[in-house]
């Protein structure tokens, strides 16, 4: 099936069938790489994009439903590491193996713009669906303050 | 292939020496390692330094350095090359990074021929740190050398700073690219006559560089071994039997061949047993790399294949033997052999050891104890399932592989090509945690990619890269789990509390790494009695987990002296204090690196940061517990405070760890990041992670049955990290900040509430986090 979507600002022609998970088309079609797998089952969040701002599993979202809405990814949030979040995970370190990192900061970009000024236990809420596995959660709610803090240390 | 794999890390770095190819002969061993120098063995010829191997030096004065080893998210991409630039006495913003490939002359040419490239036991900082310093040194050295030429002066007037070299008298300099042309031409440099920096000096390391590959981690480029993506690649899955060691009967592959997206398929013979037995049998073991039953299928996307294999694949399978073996199967036998503790051999296999009589000693006691505890099969589960790339053409092959301990052999032999023929790129990992110490992916995509080239020959198409990647539920399935242990404990007390006799016998199946007999309090009390039976038969696969043995060792051990003291009526953290303080022998360490005075130290300093002394204050229902672990050449401490409520539920409100890992921190950084994670990853264990097996199967599928620790379960800043800085050699850290975190959580659920936990996972018995 032919689809027209508006993914990170742009219009990307595909042409795959109705139930292709978001993901694969992203993945494998678009060669947009940064969206990542971790289980298919929408457990883990690292496949985490953006629907008009809302943060869904880009696994369970099947290409056929995602229609006129914008998608945004992790290449979308900012090319050049300029995003607030992504500034924030550089200042602070936050990876280790960085594999969970893109649906972690797609996580909290929608937290963020639907709440400026998240408490911890806010940030707790957003960020429960996206496992690290190597356990850097300390730091990322750490550079969620900190983005959210306009880049200074509370 | 899936018959039972009893290697452990140690093990494994053994078999990379015997399948390397001639790449990485002689890798130390554990033990080796820690007792080179004085009485040690000797270590093998140092070759000449070559720093070009390493550094590059571009015409505007900045660095190319090479980060040779594997980097799964220890950050060594970053800190290796640190201690390179160091030496170098370059400013770290004058420096990128490039992976090197598999190659010799990394080792060769730092001057280290026996240390390679693998990523496993903490190995990376004490293999590589004084040879990178050489690396670095070296380049440096040449780099004042040209500039003596240049300025006719002697080097002793010559000081480096920043890549310039400068002669102070005559305000002359000159910029480490102007100089390179002659310097890095220079012949190679004995290690003996290299001069190392002052450590007092030292710019770069023991501050916080955060990694080189940051920028492309939070924009999404493609920097994971997933993400390889060369030119017309394919997408496979490689469907096995569930049940451990199971073939292929049939499989209607004409059929899967007309699924959507389907470009090849076909069943994956077993390659024929190795004529005689061979050590290790694994995949890369010393029979040779193996490779299971199954049928591959290849396809324009992942997703393609998938849902190829699950919606039109059908299997017969020959399921084998190991479908009659369960859990509950192995448990009736372990239960079985518990009742004969007390008469079961010591064995002296060095599993097993018994020193003085244990037996005769509990008969004078004042006091027993006697628990039992467990812990159970753990998978590794790093977030990036198993994938690696290979492409076949023109009787090469190219690999792009995560693994832990690349191996030509295992990508040379199941394509039929030669190693000389392999090129082999390291690829960042999604996470090791030493799952990727075993490469099947690497094994399993050559013999694909040299399968479905072969079939484009045949039809006349041009040969393509395949990436195989696994599913969540594969990487569940057919893992090298980490090995369960059972413990049946007895300790006697004298009058004053004094630990006069322990014994444990372990009743286990899996790798032998889980009896602790070299562990503390060997060498702390004069009877001491390990002894240890397997099940049989038990063809699970069993492997390293990040600090092998301790990881599951120091919930046990820790457990049992907490008790001990308890009983004793002893402060728990004086109690460990005071067994360090006594050994058997007066003045002597007991076998296996263990250094009393290093131990005492860390829990000194971790009574000292936590309160410990004051937390009798703390509320009803809050407790503190400690655990130390001598992991990897690292010690550790920790105490942690915890509070229970009536409902089971716990909340970590803080840790606190001491940790002693010599004279050099590499990068601050990533250092407390490791620890951080080392805890976090031990709250998995404790309360969610368990394997379990059902005809020959594991029944566990994805995060929904195996669920991580989550950040709710993580209080703001609650870890806090010291690093006691001591007159030791650096060694590494992604293994020792593990295995006492579960035991101090469990040591401090008992002092909140007076119940002792002595089996994993919590929530099994009714626990979960608040």
């Amino acid at each position: 099936m032919p689809y027209t979507l508006r993914i990170n600002g742009q219009s990307k022609q595909v042409d795959v069938p109705a139930d292709m998970p978001l993901l694969w088309v992203l993945r494998d079609v678009l060669n947009m790489k940064g969206t990542k797998f971790g289980c298919g089952i929408g457990a883990c969040g690292a496949c985490t994009v953006q629907l008009n701002g809302r943060a869904v599993r880009a696994c369970q979202t099947q290409v056929s439903t995602v229609g006129n809405q914008e998608v945004k990814t992790i290449e979308g949030l900012s090319p050049d590491g300029s995003h607030p979040l992504q500034k924030a995970w550089m200042e602070l370190d936050v990876p280790q193996c960085g594999y969970c990192q893109a649906g972690q900061l797609m996580t909290a970009a929608a937290l963020l713009a639907s709440k400026a000024r998240p408490t911890d236990a806010d940030i707790d809420s957003a960020m429960t669906g996206n496992i690290c596995r190597c356990g850097t959660y300390l730091r990322i709610r750490k550079a969620i303050h900190l983005a959210a803090n306009g880049g200074r240390r509370a | 292939m899936k018959t039972t794999k009893q290697l452990d890390r140690r093990s494994f770095i053994k078999v990379s020496a015997l399948a390397g190819g001639g790449i990485m002969i002689g890798l130390y061993t554990e033990p080796e390692l820690l007792s080179q120098g004085p009485g040690g063995r000797a270590a093998p010829q140092p070759t000449p330094v070559n720093p070009g191997t390493y550094i590059t030096v571009h015409p505007d004065n900045t660095f190319t350095i090479i980060a040779k080893n594997p980097e799964t998210g220890q950050g060594i991409r970053t800190s290796l090359p640190m201690i390179i630039a160091e030496e170098f006495d370059v400013d770290w913003k004058q420096v990128k990074i490039k992976q090197g490939d598999l190659d010799a002359k990394y080792g060769r040419d730092m001057g280290a021929p026996n240390v390679g490239q693998i990523e496993g036991g903490s190995t990376a900082t004490p293999q590589n740190y004084t040879p990178h310093r050489n690396v670095g040194a070296a380049a440096r050295m040449m780099m004042v050398n040209a500039a003596a030429q240049r300025f006719s002066v002697p080097t002793t007037e010559l000081t480096t700073a920043g890549g310039v070299v400068r002669h102070a008298a005559s305000n002359r300099t000159a910029t480490y690219a102007q100089l390179a042309e002659v310097a890095l031409k220079m012949p190679a440099m004995a290690v003996a006559d290299i001069k190392l920096k002052d450590q007092a000096t030292f710019k770069i390391m023991g501050t916080r560089i955060p990694s080189v590959d940051n920028l492309d981690i939070v924009t999404g480029k493609p920097a994971f071994s997933i993400d390889v993506n060369p030119p017309g690649m394919l997408h496979a899955v490689f469907e096995k039997c569930p049940v451990f060691g199971g073939k292929v009967v049939s499989a209607n592959i004409e059929e899967v061949k007309k699924a959507p997206g389907v470009r090849h398929a076909f069943v994956v013979e077993p390659p024929a047993p190795p004529a005689a037995p061979a050590g290790g049998g694994g995949p890369g073991g010393g029979g040779g790399p193996r490779w299971a039953s199954g049928v591959a299928i290849v396809a324009d996307t992942w997703w393609h294949a998938q849902n190829a294999r699950t919606k039109v694949l059908k299997v017969v399978w020959d399921e084998g033997a190991v479908a009659s073996q369960s859990s509950v199967g192995y448990m009736a036998q372990i239960k079985a052999m518990a009742d004969k503790a007390s008469t079961a051999p010591a064995g002296g296999t060095g599993r097993s050891v018994k020193e003085g009589d244990a037996e005769a000693a509990f008969a004078t006691a004042a006091k027993i104890v006697e628990a039992q505890y467990d812990f159970p099969l753990l998978s590794h589960a790093p977030l990036e399932p198993q994938d690696s790339t290979a492409w076949y053409k023109d009787g090469k092959l190219e690999i792009w592989s995560p693994s832990q301990i690349p191996n030509l052999n295992n990508a040379a032999v199941p394509a039929g090509v030669t190693p000389a023929d392999v090129t082999f790129h390291l690829v960042r990992a999604g996470g090791g945690f030493g799952r990727r110490l075993v490469s099947e992916y690497d094994i399993e995509v050559s013999k694909i990619a040299r399968m479905v080239a072969d079939e484009r020959t045949k039809a006349g198409q041009p040969s393509v890269a395949v990436k195989l990647l696994w599913s969540r539920e594969d990487d569940m399935h057919f893992d090298n789990y980490r090995p369960a242990g059972y413990h049946y404990f007895k300790a006697g007390l004298d009058a004053s509390g004094k630990l006069i006799a322990f014994r444990d016998f372990v009743a286990s199946y899996g790798a032998t790494s889980v009896v602790p007999a070299g562990e503390f309090p060997r060498g702390f009390t004069p009877n001491f009695w390990v002894s240890d039976s397997q099940v049989t038969p038990y063809n699970i696969p069993t492997g390293a987990l990040r600090a092998p043995s301790t990881n599951g060792i120091s919930f046990v051990m820790q457990g049992i002296i907490d008790e001990i003291a308890v009983a004793a009526g002893k402060d728990p953290l004086q109690y460990r204090l005071d067994l360090l303080n006594s050994p058997v022998t007066p003045g002597q360490n007991p076998p296996g690196g263990f250094n009393a005075s290093r131990a005492i130290g860390v829990l000194e300093a971790v009574r000292d940061m936590s309160g410990w002394n004051n937390r009798s204050k703390l509320p009803k229902g809050t407790g503190m517990g400690v655990a130390f672990q001598y992991a990897h050449a690292g010690y550790v401490a920790y105490v942690a405070q915890v509070t229970v409520d009536s409902s089971k539920k716990v909340k970590v409100d803080k840790a606190w760890s001491a940790i002693d890992i010599g004279n050099q921190i590499i990068n601050l950084s990533t250092s407390e990041n490791l620890v951080e994670g080392g805890f976090v990853e031990g709250m998995s264990h404790l309360m969610a992670w368990e394997i379990t097996i059902d005809k020959g199967r594991v029944v566990q599928n994805n995060f929904g049955q195996y669920n991580p620790a989550r950040m709710r379960q993580l209080a703001p800043n609650s870890i806090e990290v010291k690093f006691l800085k001591t007159n030791f050699p650096p060694t590494g850290l992604g293994e020792p900040s593990l295995p006492p975190a579960p035991p101090a959580i469990t040591n401090a659920i008992f002092a909140a509430t007076g119940v002792r936990i002595r089996a994993l996972p919590l929530a099994k018995q009714g626990y979960s986090w608040t």
